[in-house]
């Protein structure tokens, strides 16, 4: 029997649903022109107006917001409370080019633990459960969303944060964890090292929560068969609040979108048109609930589709698809953001070469960021210490910029392709999507 | 009193340091001593040969990274304990071996030795207080030209 945390939300008739959105962007819309100068002056440009938004139907009148749009306000241009109403700020991981800050209040912090809560009662848990937390803590958004889901829900919590495997697998034996909630590529490895240590039968886990990055049906089989788990999708991002946008239910086909809370559009990301229902395009988020940090059309760059039809599971909320790729240039490597333009600061300052390229690839489950540099009279000595020196400083520089280690490969001067017009950076080889 | 050594940087996988001989033969260069210092990923061919200069502007043109350095040529008796006398000498002047690589010619019974050190000047005049002439750059093609 499917269960739920708010039935009465989730499961609600698309008329109601249709009538909450209307409700709240309305005044969302008003509140965010009074309060915040960065939109107020987008909106005028555009000639739009608070009085002009009426209802969902007159959403596409506003403008975007985009992460360099973000990136602009930092760190308080798109706050739409006073600061001393806010209790917590969360950040996207580790990119300095383009760190994105974003702001709660409690009532922020509550649904966005609602959200979360809703996601783990959708992959089964009670409050008789273990969930076991081990999505980094901190600024980033996994643990503390799904800690604080969790939490709402009464379940034991455990606040693992990442790494430290040994550890990990101790406690899911001794205090009977159930409910995993990492990144895929984590639990992979996590369910590949269980079973080296003869530990299967061991663990009692019964579900696993997994998101932050792009993972394959493939490795969603393979999770499954290696911890005998059922294995759910969730789907989130800083800006808009954090996981639990939208979560997997027991059909597994689709992540309901919180819609009560966010209300998506497909739209061209080319002309920026919004396309009719089951289009392929980018996903664009409207906040219609939040206090501190409501974007309006903030532009996600993850092209998906959205599933409208009714849903197995009883949910009546709409369904998006896994993203099948980006709108802009930006890869996630080991669930961190990486954009080709940070990797290309990095190399002019070491005076590389701005011809290079990237190449990621997923090897045992886990990503490999390896970027291919040519070598240059400057860079050069007969002496290989001095240039594995030069290697390690790039190394290190790439990882203070990126906070993620990357493979640096030294290749003779013009070998890498050029070619006619735009370059081909980056190589993803992981079959992603 | 040191000699020009040429160092190319190869990447490590198959038949580039064919191509780079190949090079050299079209253009009737002859090696007279080689090593390779290498890691996963590239090699750092180093090589002594008659003309440097010539080497170096054949090299680039075809696309090659190259550097040109100073490094001391010596010719040693070919016996056990030969370099001890010398590496103590560089040793008491406070020289440092980066690295060092040997090679033969037809000339019986020596051996010769390079050596890349920090300092070449002081390394050479710590040699010649010991009773060693490094080679200089008419003498390596002297050796050579017979």
């Amino acid at each position: 029997m499917e269960r739920y945390y708010q039935p009465e939300i989730e499961c609600a008739s698309r008329e109601q649903i249709r009538a909450w959105q209307n409700e709240r962007l309305v005044p969302t819309v008003k509140r965010v022109y009074e309060n915040v100068p960065y939109y107020r002056n987008l909106m005028k440009e555009k000639g739009v107006e608070p009085g002009d938004i009426r209802s969902v139907d007159d959403l596409h009148k506003l403008p975007f917001l985009t992460k360099e749009d973000l990136r602009k306000a930092y760190p308080y241009g798109l706050l739409a409370v006073p600061l001393h109403d806010c209790v917590r700020i969360q950040s996207t991981s580790g990119t300095t080019g383009r760190r994105v800050v974003a702001f709660y209040t409690q009532h922020d912090i509550d649904l966005w633990d609602e959200c979360c809560a809703r996601a783990l009662v959708a992959a089964g848990a009670t409050k008789d459960d273990v969930v076991h937390v081990c999505y980094g803590y901190g600024l980033f958004t996994g643990g503390p969303g799904l800690n604080g889901g969790s939490h709402k829900l009464g379940s034991l919590t455990l606040p693992m944060s990442s790494g430290n495997t040994d550890r990990q697998i101790q406690f899911m034996t001794d205090l009977g964890s159930t409910i995993l909630c990492c990144t895929p590529s984590y639990a992979a490895y996590l369910a590949e090292s269980i079973i080296e240590r003869g530990l299967r039968d061991q663990i009692k886990l019964k579900a696993g929560i997994f998101g932050a990055e792009a993972w394959s049906e493939e490795m969603r089989q393979d999770i499954q068969n290696k911890l005998g788990i059922t294995a759910y999708d969730i789907y989130g991002l800083t800006e808009i609040s954090g996981p639990g946008v939208s979560f997997e239910c027991s059909d597994q086909h689709g992540m309901h979108i919180n819609e009560d809370n966010f209300i998506p559009e497909i739209i061209d990301p080319k002309t920026g048109e919004v396309l009719p229902e089951g289009s392929v395009g980018e996903l664009v988020f409207t906040c219609i609930t939040k206090d501190a940090f409501p974007l309006l059309r903030y532009r996600t760059r993850d092209i998906c589709v959205l599933n409208y039809e009714k849903c197995p599971c009883g949910r009546t909320h709409v369904r998006m698809s896994k993203p099948m790729g980006r709108s802009d240039d930006m890869l996630i490597v080991k669930g961190v953001n990486v954009f080709p333009s940070q990797i290309e600061t990095v190399l002019l300052n070491k005076g590389y070469p701005a011809n290079y390229q990237i190449i990621v690839t997923r090897e045992n489950n886990s990503d490999r960021l390896e970027v291919q540099v040519e070598m240059t009279p400057e860079m050069f000595s007969d002496n290989l210490a001095k240039v594995s020196a030069r290697e390690k400083e790039l190394v290190d520089a790439l990882k203070a910029m990126l906070g993620i280690y990357t493979v640096v490969k030294l290749v003779a001067p013009k070998s890498i392709v050029r070619s006619e017009g735009k370059a081909v950076r980056v190589i993803d080889k992981r079959n992603l999507y | 009193m040191a000699i020009n050594q040429i160092s190319v940087f190869l990447e490590n996988k198959p038949g580039q340091l064919a191509e780079f001989t190949r090079l050299l033969e079209q253009n009737q260069i002859d090696m007279r001593a080689l090593s390779i210092a290498e890691t996963q990923d590239f090699g750092i061919l180093r090589l002594i040969v008659d003309d440097p200069y010539d080497t170096v502007n054949v090299a680039k043109d075809a696309g090659y990274i190259c550097a040109v350095t100073p490094v001391l040529a010596i010719e040693i008796p070919d016996k056990p304990g030969s370099l001890v006398k010398m590496l103590s000498a560089l040793g008491e002047a406070g020289i440092n071996v980066e690295y060092t690589y040997a090679f033969l010619t037809r000339k019986k019974d020596v051996a010769y030795m390079i050596f890349r050190v920090n300092d070449p000047d002081k390394a050479s005049e710590a040699l010649v207080r010991s009773g060693v002439r490094p080679l200089a750059q008419d003498d390596l093609a002297a050796l050579f030209a017979g």
